[in-house]
């Protein structure tokens, strides 16, 4: 899968991860793909739930390593 | 769209962009607005002070008098130690205090036909929270000549009133002297006695326009377009007056009489 942004989010907590997933997101493309690393569980199930409200995609969320993870969301809108 | 925010920023303005309706675009929009208020007493308080505080980029603020005590009831701008400097220079310094996003142009100087234009035509919107009739004709007829949307808001007692004149359409928009055709003879326009005010009212209107003018500036919501909000303190009631566009208005009207700029004399000076 291509990837268009990465996003560096270790050491942010919500809302923050959320704020600053979605400023990018706006200046993203339509279909273009954004890829947001956390290390703040609880931002794990907010950054998703947050993009889905927004009406964009949410591809995946994996566990990448031990206490991190990435999330994946294509723009929609 | 492309926009930078600095750490500081995305903090301050967080909850307005998770907001949907805002965002970082709409955030960005309120930093370019250029916002105009007339007053800067009971109801240019609040106003100003909410404006700043979500971020409007530019705040002009009209008003010639100084600090008094009497101010401090309801004008939360201002304070004890400000009290005898002028009060754009006091809602200066407390906006700065809040907000350094935001510039603030002071015009600490009496509104009249001859500087009225000038001072309007850069801005996008105009709040009206000025106390007294002859600047309320003055500067409806400057924002309907410029074309420039008018929030309009009064108080008195324990009533408060609010209208937004919408004139970028100022075919269907009606105007304030289709509400009021020509200020009230003197005897009509209340003593200083009865100019009594439960300063609340002022917070509440005054915060009213804010709420306008950034619906207006993000392009969400209705503005409140051919509609009086009256509200009344003691029973903490709001009720909704429409407004038509009158037809016979000597200003937007079919035969409009008036193609410039009046200056009416003030019946009675009341300074608070
Ligand atoms: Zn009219």
């Amino acid at each position: 899968m291509q990837i268009d942004k990465e996003l560096d989010l270790k050491g942010e907590v919500c809302p923050f991860t959320f704020v600053k997933s979605k400023l990018i997101i706006e200046q993203m493309d339509t279909g273009q793909v954004l890829r947001v690393i956390l290390d703040y569980k609880p931002s794990v199930e907010n950054v998703p739930k947050s993009m889905e409200m927004e009406g964009q995609e949410v591809l995946a969320v994996n566990q990448i390593g031990e206490n991190l993870w990435e999330v994946l969301v294509r723009k929609v809108k | 769209m492309s926009f930078h925010f600095t750490e500081e920023q995305i903090k301050r303005y967080s909850r307005h962009i998770i907001l949907p309706e805002v965002g970082g675009v709409g955030q960005k929009r309120l930093l370019d607005a250029k916002v105009l208020v007339i007053g800067a007493g009971g109801l240019g308080s609040p106003s100003i002070y909410y404006l700043a505080a979500a971020g409007v980029g530019t705040i002009g603020i009209v008003d010639f008098d100084v600090v008094d005590f009497s101010n401090l009831q309801r004008q939360i701008l201002h304070n004890t130690s400000r009290v005898g400097i002028p009060k754009v220079e006091s809602a200066k310094m407390t906006i700065e205090a809040l907000n350094p996003d935001v510039k603030v142009i002071p015009y600490n100087q009496k509104i009249d036909k001859s500087n009225v234009l000038d001072i309007i035509k850069d801005y996008d919107i105009v709040l009206d929270g000025s106390d007294n009739f002859p600047t309320r004709f003055l500067v409806n007829d400057a924002c309907y000549m410029l074309g420039k949307p008018l929030v309009s808001a009064a108080i008195l007692r324990f009533e408060g009133q609010l209208t937004t004149f919408d004139y970028r359409n100022r075919e269907t928009s009606p105007c304030y002297r289709c509400l009021f055709p020509e200020p009230p003879p003197p005897g009509l326009v209340p003593s200083c006695q009865e100019a009594g005010l439960l300063g609340v009212v002022g917070g509440i209107m005054g915060t009213l326009q804010a709420n306008e003018a950034l619906k207006l500036i993000l392009g969400i919501g209705e503005p409140l377009v051919g509609k009086l909000l009256v509200f009344d303190a003691l029973t903490t009631e709001f009720r909704t007056v429409k407004l038509r566009k009158d037809k016979k208005c000597n200003l937007c009207g079919e035969n409009p009489t008036i193609k410039e700029l009046i200056e009416y004399d003030q019946a009675c000076e009341v300074h608070f």
